[in-house]
């Protein structure tokens, strides 16, 4: 177990085993995501009551819900950093804000193309939308605030303390929709009881909720390997690297 | 399993929903192509900085060599 993290730890122990997981991840997440796109644009019926509008869901759901996983990925990461001083956590969580400020966008921008058809407007302060706008300041904040230190290493804690502070967001963002209900509706997925959409738009929901997990971790996994190869550029191992591939 | 569009045209019009759905996914498509694309493309560029860094290395390590 100990021999694990200190594996973790070490630059090109990660940059390796990172490689071989993605030379399969990425092109089967690739092919999954198109496989999935033809199933929800084409096999799947529409909504009786929406109609085809609420495709938009296939998209809008997944991109929420890995934007949310992903604030607790930089948040935990965060703060692996700040209590042992791990410099891979400092990677991760530096890599995992941008991803999941473009995640968080595209829930925003897919929800409210989806609420024009849907409710006849584009936007509105509903409690779920709003929580879920503080979540894209929060990951611009820690992207910004990384940006603003000149010493590296007081940034990334600066950063890893505003995205643990930020972390009550979630839970307000998963809440919202029960505790302030307007105009989003209300969750449903359920894990405790039976979930109130049929199983032929079920499955390929939680099949694309899948499918973007799998999209993220590679995502992850690319951002931490260029940003290994730029802070250990002038290391042994990155040397030995680009003798091997030349 | 059926198919829900018998036509192109009848899967670009969606039922009058089809410039917010595909709007919606192309989108995300093109965000998607971006997060891809940028971590590749940072890593194309670190490497040839990097064995540029390495060759300017190795022959200035030459010169010294040369000259004393």
């Amino acid at each position: 177990m100990w021999s694990f993290f200190h594996k973790l730890g070490s630059p090109p122990w990660l940059y390796g085993i990172s490689g071989s997981i993605l030379r399969w991840l990425l092109p089967a997440s690739i092919v999954a995501l198109l496989a999935g796109l033809a199933w929800v644009l084409l096999v799947v019926p529409p909504d009786f009551r929406q109609g085809n509008s609420y495709r938009i869901m296939y998209i809008h759901v997944p991109t929420a819900v890995v934007s949310m996983a992903g604030y607790y990925v930089m948040a935990i990461a965060g703060a692996i950093h700040l209590i042992w001083k791990m410099k891979m956590a400092d990677v991760a969580m530096k890599c995992a804000a941008p991803i999941g400020a473009a995640l968080t966008f595209l829930a925003l921008v897919t929800g409210a193309i989806w609420g024009k058809p849907t409710w006849g407007t584009w936007w509105v302060w509903d409690a779920r939308i709003t929580s879920v706008l503080v979540l894209l300041f929060l990951y611009l904040g820690v992207i910004a605030l990384y940006e603003a230190f000149d010493n590296k290493e007081a940034a990334s804690r600066a950063c890893a303390v505003l995205s643990l502070v930020g972390m009550v967001n979630i839970p307000i963002i998963y809440k919202s929709v029960d505790w302030w209900y307007s105009l989003h509706q209300p969750a449903s997925i359920k894990f405790t009881s039976e979930s109130t959409m049929d199983a032929s738009m079920l499955y390929p929901l939680l099949y694309m909720i899948i499918v973007f997990y799998a999209l993220y971790t590679c995502l992850l996994l690319l951002n931490m390997r260029a940003e290994l190869l730029d802070r250990e550029r002038s290391k042994g191992w990155v040397r030995a690297l680009l003798k091997g591939s030349r | 399993m059926n198919w829900q569009f018998d036509s192109l045209a009848a899967l670009m019009q969606m039922d009058g929903h089809g410039a917010f759905v595909w709007s919606a996914y192309g989108i995300t498509a093109l965000v998607l192509a971006i997060l891809l694309v940028a971590p590749l493309n940072r890593r194309k560029r670190l490497l040839s900085e990097i064995r540029g860094e390495q060759r300017r290395q190795k022959a200035a390590e030459e010169a010294h060599a040369s000259r004393s």
